[in-house]
C-alpha cells in the first residue's frame, strides 16, 4: 500500500515535472523565435500571445498591405489630437524643422543624426495605403518616405538587435519587432498626397506601418534606438499604448 | 400521492460530453465577444460600405448609439481577440467531432422525409401555434431547429471569422482575396455588425424556446447529458 502511495507520488510528480518544463521549454523557444510580444503578462495575456504569433508566423518579408490607385485616395482625412505643446517641438516648427535632426542610436556600428534635407535626399518609396484607426474609421492616402530599412542599413544595426524603439515630441513612444522594422512598407514618410506632412499628421516626419492597426504610425518622431530589450523603457510592454491599455501588436 | 403508486426515474442519454462541454464554452466566449464588441463599436457607432468611411463622410447606417471616445475599446479589443481564441478553438474541437461522431449527419441534417411540404408546413405551424415541447419532440430536433443549428455552425459562425480576419491589416496583407471579396474593410465591418446582429436573434430565439420547453430540464440536459422525468404509474 504504501509502496504504491509513493510509486503514484513519484509518477505524477514527474509527470508535473515533465509538463512544467515543456511549458518552459516552449515559452522560451517561442521567445527566441520572436513570438511573445512584450505586453503578454495579465488576464488578457494568452490571447495577444495566440494572435501575435499566429500572425508572425503566417506573415513573410512579401506579403505587402494592399496597395491603392490614386483615384481611391480619400477626401476626408481625420486627425486625432493636435501636434505636441512642448517648446522645444514648437520652435523646431517654427524654423520649418531646419535645426531638427533625426538620431538613430542603440545597437548600431555607426549611430547618427539626419537632417530633414537629408533624410529626402535618400532612395524613396511612395505607396497607397489603406489606415483603419482602431476606433473603427479609416482612410486612403500616399505616403512618401524614406524605407526605415535603408536608415537601419546606413547606421549598422548589430545582430543581436530585437527591436527598434520611436521616440517622438509626444507621449507615444512605440516600438517595432524587427520584421515589422525591416519591412519594404515601413516608411519614415515627410510627405502625404505629394505635399509636406501637414503638423498634425505628423510633421516632419511620422512612422508608417502599414500592416497594423493606425495608433501603431506614431507621429513627430525624433529619435529611434535599436535595442535587444524592452524590458527597461516605460513599464517594459513595448510601447505607450499598452500603458493606456491598449495592446502593443496592432496587427488585429 | 396514492399510497402504492410507483416511482420510475426514467434517464434518457441527450447530450454526449464533447457536445455540452463545446456548448458551455461557446456561450463564455460569446458572452465576452459580444460584450467587447459593443465596446468597441461604441467608438465609432456608424458604418459604411467599401475601403473607407469616418466622419465628414457618407455612412450607411448611423447607429442611435452615443461616441464613447474614453478608451472602452482598448480592454474591448483584448478581450475580444481572447474571446475569439477560446470560440474559434471550440469551434473548430466541436467541427471535427461533429464530422467524425456523425453528430452532424445524424443530429442536424434533416431526413429527406423532412423536408416535404406536408412536414415542413406541420412543423412551422405548430410552432406558430406554440405547440412546444412535447416528449418526443425533445429526443430529436425538428426541422427547423436543424436548419438553424445548421445556419449557425456553417454559415454565421464562419462569416464572422472571415469578416473579422477581413478587418486585418496583417491578415489581409497574406490573403488579400479575404477583404476585396467582401468589397472593402468598411464592408466587412459593417457585415461582421449585421452577422453579429443575426447570432443575437438566435441567441433571444434560442433560450425563449429553451424557456419554453422547461427551462430547467433542458439546461440540466446540457450540463449532465441526461433527461430524467418520473414516470407515476398506480
Amino acid at each position: 500500500m504504501k509502496d504504491r502511495l509513493t510509486r503514484r507520488k513519484w509518477i505524477t510528480t514527474g509527470l508535473a515535472a515533465a509538463g512544467a518544463s515543456g511549458l518552459v521549454a516552449a515559452a522560451r523557444l517561442a521567445d527566441r523565435y520572436g513570438l511573445i510580444p512584450p505586453d503578454h503578462g495579465g488576464i488578457y495575456g494568452a490571447g495577444e500571445t495566440l494572435t501575435y504569433a499566429t500572425q508572425r508566423l503566417l506573415m513573410s518579408y512579401h506579403s505587402l498591405a494592399r496597395e491603392f490607385d490614386r483615384s481611391q485616395i480619400s477626401k476626408v482625412i481625420p486627425v486625432n489630437g493636435p501636434p505636441p505643446e512642448n517648446e522645444t517641438y514648437e520652435l523646431l516648427r517654427e524654423h520649418d524643422f531646419k535645426d531638427w535632426r533625426f538620431v538613430v542610436d542603440g545597437l548600431v556600428a555607426r549611430p547618427s543624426a539626419f537632417s530633414l534635407a537629408e533624410l529626402k535626399a535618400f532612395p524613396s518609396r511612395t505607396q497607397i495605403t489603406h489606415q483603419a484607426c482602431e476606433e473603427g474609421w479609416s482612410f486612403i492616402a500616399e505616403w512618401t518616405g524614406v524605407p526605415l530599412s535603408y536608415v537601419l542599413n546606413l547606421a549598422g544595426v548589430r545582430p543581436q538587435a530585437r527591436y527598434v524603439v520611436f521616440l517622438p515630441f509626444d507621449p507615444f513612444w512605440d516600438s517595432l519587432d524587427m520584421p515589422d522594422a525591416w519591412h519594404p512598407q515601413t516608411l519614415l514618410a515627410y510627405a502625404m498626397n505629394g505635399e509636406d506632412l501637414p503638423a498634425p499628421h505628423g510633421a516632419p516626419v511620422r512612422l508608417r506601418v502599414a500592416r497594423q492597426l493606425g495608433y501603431k504610425s506614431i507621429k513627430y518622431l525624433a529619435r529611434i534606438t535599436v535595442t535587444d530589450t524592452l524590458k527597461n523603457i516605460g513599464k517594459g510592454w513595448g510601447s505607450y499604448s499598452p500603458e493606456i491599455g491598449y495592446s502593443w501588436y496592432a496587427g488585429i | 400521492m396514492r399510497a402504492g403508486s410507483v416511482q420510475a426515474v426514467v434517464r434518457e442519454a441527450r447530450h454526449c460530453a464533447v457536445v455540452r462541454i463545446t456548448h458551455w464554452l461557446t456561450a463564455v466566449s460569446f458572452g465576452g465577444l459580444l460584450v467587447s464588441g459593443f465596446a468597441i463599436l461604441l467608438a465609432h457607432p456608424r458604418l459604411y460600405w467599401g475601403e473607407t468611411g469616418a466622419v465628414g463622410t457618407d455612412s450607411i447606417i448611423d447607429l442611435p448609439l452615443p461616441f464613447v471616445l474614453t478608451g472602452q475599446s482598448g480592454w474591448g479589443r483584448y478581450l475580444h481577440f481572447l474571446s475569439a481564441w477560446v470560440c474559434v478553438l471550440t469551434g473548430l474541437v466541436y467541427a471535427l467531432y461533429g464530422i467524425s461522431s456523425q453528430h452532424f449527419r445524424n443530429d442536424l441534417l434533416p431526413a429527406r422525409a423532412d423536408l416535404s411540404w406536408t412536414c415542413l408546413s406541420r412543423v412551422v405551424s405548430n410552432h406558430l401555434h406554440l405547440k412546444l415541447a412535447t416528449a418526443e419532440a425533445f429526443a430529436s430536433y425538428n426541422v427547423l431547429q436543424r436548419f438553424t443549428y445548421l445556419m449557425v455552425v456553417f454559415v454565421l459562425f464562419p462569416f464572422m471569422i472571415w469578416t473579422g480576419l477581413a478587418m486585418s491589416p496583417a491578415i489581409t496583407s497574406v490573403f488579400p482575396v479575404l477583404v476585396s471579396l467582401l468589397g472593402g474593410q468598411q464592408s466587412a465591418r459593417t457585415i461582421h455588425f449585421v452577422v453579429a446582429g443575426f447570432l443575437v436573434l438566435f441567441l433571444v430565439v434560442h433560450v425563449a424556446m429553451v424557456c419554453a420547453g422547461g427551462f430547467r430540464s433542458r439546461v440540466r440536459a446540457m450540463i449532465t447529458g441526461y433527461t430524467t422525468s418520473i414516470n407515476v404509474r398506480a
